[in-house]
């Protein structure tokens, strides 16, 4: 019996560890899940750090003859009273090239607004080789009530972008941030 | 000494009597009652709510339920139906038939056991209170997609969260007690491969809940602290992703829908052989094929979401992964027909029920194959398609399996048979109405009918009504089952030892109804069967 309870003993303890461990897994899938997109690129994710643009002129000898198009497109998402427009809606870009441009946004409303823009490009798959120098993405903006702005965009598509893509759309969704968490909230994604 | 018992024990109200035997009782047997008749309450309540689904969609229109309150009613009948009626009913026949197959004299924590269930009734109490709050109740579906239920949950959310929270602890915590139960208290001689299989598919399914119900915990956690805590797990303002809530959501739904039919797949193992008086077909092939349906079921999540966005090698991924579970299913539907080939086969009610639930449950998986192919899944995605599909898993596999069982296992808890020809009346009219109810939703769901919506074109209008008439028929059909089961429970014809001519294992060598307390001591295995007694109804 003494040896019966023993087992038991540890059956329990066993199969509640498991039960926590499935508990935090749960937690484990979300930066897994956010290295697997990042990684793939599925899902448009581009990676949410500057590229340093140094690395560019010295790797890269020159921008390769090969020429594809960029589209870009603004979106605001509900409850954002934020005008917000690419500066052209479309380029056509040499592969390693640096390039810029940049979205117009104005705050509509009678406060101060905080916004995050949350990119992303299609193909999915070609998210990997946009790479960004700066972007207003990488960080919240603060407008204040009617003030507007001009907010740049500088990035280069990397020369091993595969053949078969001629186009890409990179597409911007603002959020609004609440205020009470836009001091807090500390954003690492772009 | 009676009279000095009574000097020793003080006297109660009948009333307090009552209340203390059922909220304290520790018996497997007691507890089993108890799961079972909450199932089956909050089955008909989940089924009003199914019924005023189908009386909205009678007729096309508006007639009976505002949108709002039909998607709380959609939301409400999926949520109960799952986690108030299959799973509580199954864990109810857990408790009482695991200790008496493996000879043990009770679960192996008897106290765990009763605070197990008694979270369930407080679980759903507060779910159940969330359609009298302002607001409504849960209205996005029982799979509570986000941004859905995070930015735009009612108020109410909060009390599904804590309800599906409580929910979840009770399941683990049961399925920790089946497992320490198998694992430690089978009686000397039952090596794991001779266990009966209603036990072997329940050891299985109490692994998937321990390692799937903590990650819908954590999903409800994230929901949460989205809601009230500023996180941002499926907001994509702060970083997050809603389709991110899908991935997490279907990692624990898939094996969740085995876990729904895998004790079924027991009872007709155990049933089936019963009365074609034959060895089951194939027992080594029927536990290897539960346990790689039981794994397989973790890596096909994704065929729930194609059309949400993925590479096409995912997609095709996924696709072959879920294809490959109608091999172990297979093998188990050929076992069970092989099983049946040339045996002495009678047909009384818990038979009648088995084979309802090999037939339609076999349609159900033909259609999920239907479903499990990319290209098709793009038309057939939310539609009623998806509705017949699922129904057909559910009704004829998960609540004819119960029924099976309880028919099966009925004159062992209460020592009288059922009557037997209001059994057979309620087979014939319930598989009649499953049919009528959920047959012609394949086709308004082929012609593209999405689902939860409250309204529908003129051209699905026949189709839903013929659902609807089904549907009422169904409904009363199981009022006629509470008739039964109280009938049984109050007296019949009693009940022989083994009950059953072809019946086999150690819950039949107890007497019947069977005793508060049974093997005390670990009785003998193989089991000597009574041969001369047994009550066969044909005769």
């Amino acid at each position: 019996m003494i040896e019966t309870y023993n087992n038991q003993r540890k059956h329990i303890v066993l199969l509640i560890s498991l039960a926590v461990g499935m508990f935090g897994f749960a937690y484990a899938l979300v930066p897994l899940y956010q290295v697997f997109c990042e990684v793939t690129g599925l899902n448009g994710k581009t990676s949410g750090r500057a590229r340093d643009v140094s690395t560019i002129y010295q790797n890269q000898v020159i921008a390769s003859d090969r020429e594809v198009t960029i589209q870009f497109l603004a979106n605001v998402n509900n409850g954002m009273p934020w005008e917000f427009r690419p500066a052209t809606h479309q380029l056509r870009v040499r592969l390693g090239e640096l390039n810029t441009t940049d979205f117009y946004a104005r705050n509509r409303a009678a406060q101060a607004v905080t916004g995050q823009a949350v990119p992303s490009v299609s193909p999915g798959f070609a998210a990997e080789y946009l790479h960004k120098v700066e972007c207003f993405c990488f960080s919240q903006q603060q407008l204040e009530a009617g003030e507007d702005r001009h907010m740049p965009l500088r990035f280069y598509i990397g020369d091993d972008l595969p053949e078969e893509i001629h186009t890409l759309t990179l597409s911007y969704t603002l959020f609004k941030v609440p205020t009470v968490r836009a001091s807090t909230l500390v954003s690492n994604r772009s | 000494m009676v009279a000095q018992a009574e000097d020793v024990i003080p006297q109660r109200s009948p009333l307090m009597a009552f209340m203390a035997r059922w909220l304290l009782t520790t018996n497997h047997k007691e507890i089993g009652t108890l799961y079972l008749w909450l199932s089956f309450t909050l089955f008909f309540i989940g089924g009003a709510m199914a019924m005023v689904i189908r009386l909205e969609l009678f007729q096309p229109g508006i007639q009976f339920a505002e949108p709002l309150f039909y998607n709380q009613m959609v939301t409400m009948h999926g949520l109960i139906m799952v986690f108030g009626v299959v799973m509580p009913g199954f864990v109810g026949l857990a408790n009482w038939q695991i200790p008496l197959m493996i000879g043990a004299p009770d679960m192996a924590m008897p106290r765990l056991n009763n605070f197990s269930f008694w979270i369930l009734p407080f679980a759903f109490t507060l779910l159940l209170s969330s359609l009298f709050m302002e607001g409504g109740a849960p209205n996005f579906g029982w799979t509570f997609y986000a941004p859905l239920s995070t930015t735009y949950g009612p108020p109410s959310t909060d009390f599904f969260i804590i309800g599906v929270h409580m929910m979840g602890i009770s399941s683990v915590l049961g399925a920790i007690n089946v497992i320490v139960t198998i694992f430690n208290l089978r009686t000397p001689g039952m090596t794991l491969m001779k266990m009966p299989l209603f036990v072997w598919t329940w050891l299985i399914t109490a692994f998937l809940l321990i390692m799937v119900m903590p990650v819908l915990a954590g999903v409800v956690t994230m929901m949460l602290t989205d809601r009230h805590f500023d996180t941002s797990f499926f907001s994509a303002a702060g970083g997050g992703d809603p389709l991110m809530f899908q991935h997490v959501f279907w990692f624990f739904g898939h094996p969740e829908v085995y876990i729904l039919i895998l004790p079924g797949f027991g009872i007709a193992s155990q049933i089936i052989p019963t009365f074609a008086r034959k060895r089951l077909f194939g027992y080594h092939s029927m536990v290897f094929a539960s346990a790689a349906i039981a794994f397989l079921s973790f890596i096909v999540w994704g065929h729930h979401m194609f059309t949400a966005g993925m590479p096409v090698w995912v997609e095709l991924s996924f696709m072959y992964a879920t294809m490959l579970i109608a091999v172990p299913t297979g093998v188990k539907v050929f076992n069970w027909v092989a099983t049946m080939w040339r045996g002495s086969m009678t047909f009384e009610t818990p038979m009648l029920f088995a084979l309802g639930f090999v037939i339609l449950f076999t349609i159900g998986g033909f259609s999920g194959l239907m479903l499990a192919l990319v290209p098709a899944d793009f038309q057939y995605h939310d539609t009623f398609f998806v509705v017949a599909h699922f129904h057909y898993v559910l009704y004829p596999g998960a609540i004819f399996g119960t029924m099976a069982a309880v028919y099966y296992w009925i004159p062992k808890w209460t020592g009288n048979m059922y009557d037997e020809r209001l059994g057979k009346i309620h087979f014939w009219t319930a598989v009649i109405a499953v049919n009528l109810t959920f047959f012609p939703m394949h086709f308004t769901g082929l012609a593209g009918m999405p689902r939860r919506i409250v309204d529908y074109s003129l051209q699905f209008a026949d189709f839903n009504m013929v659902s609807s008439v089904g549907a009422a028929l169904l409904g009363m059909t199981q009022v006629l089952f509470l008739y039964i089961v109280i009938k049984t429970i109050r007296g019949g014809a009693k009940a022989s030892t083994r009950v059953w001519e072809g019946a086999d294992g150690l819950e039949w060598t107890v007497p019947s109804p069977a005793p508060h307390h049974t093997f005390e001591t670990p009785p003998a295995f193989p089991p000597i069967m009574d041969e001369n007694e047994s009550t066969s109804l044909n005769e």
